[in-house]
């Protein structure tokens, strides 16, 4: 075998597919704005994408911003700065665990059930009927996730952001003895507002990735139900890569001026 | 192309279409004049549902030209891509219902999403064109999977009609039934496209069906039109691969491939 040749291969399955998911956001985006809207879906979407996310993401923050503080309390304990824990854990929750965590969260619920559910239509010819009965595919079915998932997840970090933060306040009161007005104070002096939009930002971004990574694997499954479970997978594995890529450089370009 | 009554309603010049390596049709000749009821026979994989996507858009053929009313359909894009199809009903294989949606709303579907049809109006033609294809309004309110695959054909066939088109294709419309639900099927289609006027493509490699709901029959097959004539003298069609086709017998010309 010319390893040359598998590498080339490989090489230009990826340009491919990569030219692919270009087309398809820029067919994606540029309907957002062409009619018909759908508003009646892009309200479900919302609860789906948005409401029904809450529980996940509101346990996931509480536990982060308590396991946060106990770690930052145990480090701190080494050189005597334990009274920076509270300053710590709502910067941490706000500028990065909060929007990562959360992105992650949903990234795992509403990807895969985007793909699962736009792949199953996709091998039932349900897209092709669609198609028949003069609807078109992309402003039907993409441009609501999109839309939904672009405008309610920065919303839902705001509400990871008071729970992790909340986490933290639990887990300093009742197990590391801080007093709880002055931790609340300290939180409330040290955060600044950029810290939050920064969040917010990240985590529209999240939210146009997870709805993209859902519909365009969705769109492109195969085969019976080992299709529709493979574009499942790849709509996860994608959203968590590219969460985890685009927050570095977000980060970059937010804090780094 | 002006439009005329001798404008053909659909006609396929030279259509190519590939996937990688495979070649599905290779310069596919078809004229479908108006009110005609084609049937286009062949075996699986032979390329019969790849014609019908490339007609309605679905698939963009490689090479060649379709003309829907004279119209080039394989330049339209957008707005006049949507009215073009507005002329089209189409009964899926596998019904393709939307399993989110109840029975009714599939039925108006057409019309209340392609059309901004109130949805009150709606619901009262798709409980109409449920009634024609022999469903009760007790059934407009149930889900898909609450349906046989015998009922979903139907509301397949309702959905199909709900728009009152002018041309209606049906892909396998018989598949996966028993033979007496099949032979209900061929009847609800032959008199549908009766009261209709309508125009029809079917695509199918059951012989039972063809004979039935077709004025003409075309075979396709190694992506190339090897017949077509009227359905009364495909008995006499001469063809060797027509003969074994339609008499389903292993030995012949035609050999199974078993990959696709």
């Amino acid at each position: 075998m010319n390893i040359f040749a598998a590498i080339g291969r490989v090489f230009l399955a990826f340009l491919a597919q990569t030219g692919r998911l270009t087309l398809f956001m820029i067919d994606s985006v540029t309907s957002i704005v062409r009619p018909p809207v759908y508003w009646t879906l892009i309200g479900e979407q919302m609860l789906k994408i948005g409401y029904f996310s809450l529980p996940v993401v509101g346990l996931t923050a509480f536990f982060t911003g308590g396991a946060l503080a106990l770690q930052i309390f145990v480090g701190s304990d080494r050189f005597g700065a334990e009274s920076f824990v509270p300053n710590i854990v709502v910067l941490g929750i706000t500028r990065e665990l909060g929007p990562v965590i959360a992105g992650l969260m949903v990234a795992g619920r509403v990807a895969a059930a985007i793909a699962a559910e736009i792949g199953t239509m996709r091998v039932t010819e349900q897209i092709d009927a669609l198609t028949t009965l003069s609807t078109n595919p992309t402003k039907y079915l993409v441009v609501p996730r999109l839309v939904a998932a672009v405008v309610t997840l920065p919303v839902l970090v705001l509400v990871a952001d008071a729970i992790g933060v909340f986490g933290g306040y639990v887990v300093a009161t009742r197990s590391l003895d801080f007093n709880g007005s002055i931790y609340v104070k300290n939180t409330i002096d040290f955060v600044t507002n950029q810290d939050i939009w920064s969040g917010v930002i990240k985590m529209g971004v999240f939210g146009f990735i997870i709805a993209l990574m859902g519909c365009y694997n969705g769109f492109h499954s195969k085969g019976g139900a080992q299709g529709v479970g493979n574009a499942t997978t790849n709509a996860v594995v994608s959203s968590f890569i590219l969460i985890l890529a685009s927050n570095y450089f977000l980060t970059s370009v937010l804090f780094l001026r | 192309m002006a439009e005329t009554e001798d404008t053909p309603k659909i006609e396929l010049r030279g259509v190519k279409k590939r996937f990688g390596s495979k070649v599905v049709l290779d310069g596919i000749d078809l004229t479908l004049s108006r009110g005609q009821s084609l049937v286009i026979i062949g075996g699986s994989g032979s390329g019969k549902s790849v014609t019908i996507k490339c007609v309605l858009g679905i698939l963009t053929p490689d090479d060649g030209r379709i003309f829907v009313d004279g119209q080039d359909a394989t330049r339209l894009r957008g707005r006049a891509r949507e009215a073009m199809l507005r002329k089209f009903g189409m009964l899926f294989q596998g019904s393709a219902l939307f399993d989110s949606l109840p029975v009714w709303e599939n039925v108006a579907f057409g019309l209340i999403q392609g059309r901004g049809m109130e949805r009150r109006r709606a619901r009262d033609i798709a409980i109409e064109k449920l009634a024609k294809v022999g469903l009760g309004p007790e059934v407009a309110t149930l889900s898909p999977a609450e349906l046989s695959g015998g009922m979903q054909k139907r509301v397949g066939l309702a959905r199909a009609i709900a728009a009152d088109p002018e041309i209606i294709f049906f892909d396998e419309p018989t598949t996966g039934l028993d033979p007496i639900m099949a032979d209900v099927i061929n009847d609800l289609i032959v008199s549908t496209v009766k009261d209709m006027g309508v125009t029809t493509l079917s695509i199918t490699h059951d012989m039972a069906s063809a004979r039935k709901i077709s004025s003409r029959i075309a075979m396709l097959y190694k992506g190339k039109i090897i017949w077509n004539g009227p359905t009364a003298e495909i008995d006499s069609s001469g063809n060797p691969y027509v003969d074994q086709f339609i008499h389903g017998r292993a030995d012949g010309p035609i050999k199974m491939e078993v990959r696709s």
